[in-house]
């Protein structure tokens, strides 16, 4: 395989890192999506903050469908339920466990922390096990 | 308290994340699929995006040893500090490994995803948001309940 094409990923990285960096030494928050998602929508903790930066993502995500829509394609085809049960999963996993790609992955691995390191373990684990049997056992359609 | 700098602060973060998942492909499911398939294909992409990430960020958090505070807005880090690791910590990545192994989406791209006005994408964030909702629910319950065990256990 071509090594320049880890460029794009690893620049692309680079710029979550940074986002993340802004994030923390501006406001002194954690830029854990689950987490930010959770507290609005539990209406637990609807800070200002937390609105801003969901603002931000999904109003760049708007920009970006119109301007370069083939950054979104790829999508895997799943059944209504599929999509559902899946959704459930990672909305109380990411709940249950603190955390998901951003704030474990990110986040808790830039911070050293073992918590996080034990989170990404695991849950990198489970979907290489996941992808595996739906591609095996399901030909890849769930 | 600098609320105006504290949400451009936030905004510009969402923006910056949202350029980054998109250049690094993490919008694309597939992608995210193929890192995970180790066994048919390896698709590396993710384990870039990662390093890229942690490199950054990690300089963040080696920045912020020098500082009492934030910079523009509040006197104190909210950032975690819990240590243990215990049946939650790992049950819930068990639980999220699984639904991210099946459809490639994390709440990041799914958040920006929302988007495109896919309704597949809007289908399974409003499931994720349910799947949160439904268990801030639930431990508040289980503490109300605790409460109620205590304040008996003090009758008694």
């Amino acid at each position: 395989m071509d090594p320049s094409t880890l460029l794009m990923p690893a620049l692309g990285g680079a710029l979550i890192g940074l986002a993340a960096s802004i994030l923390l030494l501006a406001d002194g928050r954690v830029a854990g999506i689950s987490g930010i998602v959770a507290g609005v929508v539990s209406g637990e903790h609807p800070e200002g903050w937390r609105f801003s930066f969901l603002a931000g993502l999904l109003g760049t995500g708007i920009v970006v469908a119109q301007l370069w829509p083939a950054l979104f394609v790829n999508a895997i085809p799943r059944s209504p339920g599929a999509l559902v049960a899946t959704g459930l999963l990672v909305g109380i996993g990411t709940r249950l466990g603190n955390g998901c790609t951003a704030g474990h992955g990110v986040c808790g691995l830039s911070r050293g922390s073992t918590r996080s390191l034990v989170a990404v373990l695991v849950f990198i684990g489970t979907g290489v096990i996941t992808a595996t049997i739906v591609r095996t056992q399901f030909g890849g359609a769930v | 308290m600098n609320r105006v700098g504290e949400n451009l602060a936030a905004l510009a973060a969402g923006v910056v994340f949202a350029i980054g998942l998109a250049l690094s492909g993490m919008t694309q499911p597939a992608k995210v699929e193929g890192f995970l398939d180790v066994f048919g294909g390896w698709d590396p992409a993710l384990a870039a995006v990662m390093g890229g990430a942690i490199a950054v960020h990690s300089l963040a958090y080696l920045a912020r040893r020098g500082w009492s505070a934030p910079l523009v807005a509040g006197t104190v880090w909210h950032v975690p500090l819990r240590k243990q690791i215990d049946a939650r910590l790992v049950g819930g990545a068990v639980l999220f490994g699984i639904g991210w192994g099946v459809t490639g989406y994390c709440p990041g791209p799914a958040v920006m995803s929302l988007g495109t006005g896919s309704s597949d994408v809007a289908l399974f964030v409003a499931s994720m948001a349910a799947g949160m909702f439904l268990y801030a629910r639930f431990e508040r319950w289980l503490a109300s309940r605790q409460h109620a065990v205590v304040a008996q256990a003090g009758r008694a």
